[in-house]
């Protein structure tokens, strides 16, 4: 798509961001591809077959980096909330705006394949367990903020209260992270931590890994082309407005 | 290869239905977002160049 066909100059939107973010989409996104390719084929056919669980632990290869990225996003989503109400920045919210839906599809990815893990080894579809329940809280929060920001006409009002909505609920994230060591919980504890050696095969460990950063690497992809849709769609929104005013000036003073 | 024939890797241990089904929705999932993405871009883009040949 072309770049020159998009007027910036003319308009207040941030002209260094947009082509930035286009000259990133497409190596984000054959990274991506690369990157779950080889963790597929490491969790698929290198990675042994778990010894308690037969070869349905091969879910954590999908099920681990969703459930990763659908806390990292919701952090740097309400990283970017707090910037843009700290320092009144449009692209700040524009940025939360557009990683919304992807956190929100991860969170239910997360909860899917954890459910498909769970009847097999646990003989439940869903349990009301610690880590269960505040993964769920944290789709309903994307949601919220999707829908708060929907709901709201006025495009500054619903950028802020939905930055704010975003920002309180932050706090479910460490509780998710910690909940498997807070509370008696049946999801099992964490594979993988800063402090201790991972509990899981070095194959496996590394299929995971690839998964993470492929999972990565397509978020930053599909971001980065809704965040260039909201500043095409909030540029033709401004540019509406403003011809609407000029004309309601014209109508006054003919 | 840890597989001795496709089907004993599409059985998946006795597994199958539950991995392939997280793998296939996850990978629906993607497919349906980066289509639908396409398509805004395509909407946002067409407004775009229309509205330039109107204000020039």
């Amino acid at each position: 798509m072309s770049e020159s066909r998009v007027t910036w100059s003319k308009y207040s939107a941030p002209q260094a961001l947009y082509p930035l973010a286009g000259k990133l989409i497409p190596w984000c996104a054959g990274a991506s591809i690369l990157f779950m390719v080889a963790g597929l084929y490491l969790g698929f056919f290198v990675a042994p077959t778990d010894f308690q669980q037969g070869d349905a632990y091969r879910i954590i290869f999908v099920h681990v980096p969703a459930a990763w990225m659908s806390m990292f996003l919701y952090v740097v989503m309400a990283l970017w909330a707090g910037l843009g109400l700290g320092l009144k920045a449009r692209p700040s919210f524009m940025m939360a705006q557009a990683i919304a839906p992807t956190g929100a599809m991860f969170t239910f990815l997360a909860l899917l394949t954890g459910a498909l893990w769970g009847k097999p080894t646990w003989g439940a579809w869903w349990v009301w367990d610690a880590r269960l329940t505040s993964e769920l809280i944290l789709l309903f929060l994307y949601l919220g903020v999707m829908l708060l920001h929907a709901s709201i006409d006025d495009l500054r009002r619903a950028d802020r209260a939905s930055a704010l909505f975003a920002l309180v609920g932050v706090v479910n994230v460490p509780i998710i992270y910690f909940s498997v060591r807070w509370w008696n919980t049946l999801h099992q504890g964490a594979s993988v931590s800063m402090t201790a050696a991972p509990k899981m095969a070095a194959t496996m460990l590394t299929a995971m890994l690839l998964m993470t950063v492929g999972f990565w690497m397509y978020s930053i992809a599909v971001i980065l082309v809704r965040l260039r849709c909201v500043m095409l769609e909030r540029s033709r929104q401004t540019r509406s407005s403003q011809s609407a005013f000029e004309q309601g000036v014209k109508e006054v003073r003919p | 290869m840890k597989w001795g024939s496709l089907s004993e890797f599409l059985a998946m241990g006795g597994y199958g239905f539950y991995v392939w089904l997280s793998f296939g929705t996850t990978a629906l999932c993607m497919v349906w977002e980066v289509l639908m993405l396409r398509r805004r871009q395509g909407t946002a883009l067409r407004t775009e160049s229309s509205e330039e040949g109107v204000n020039h």
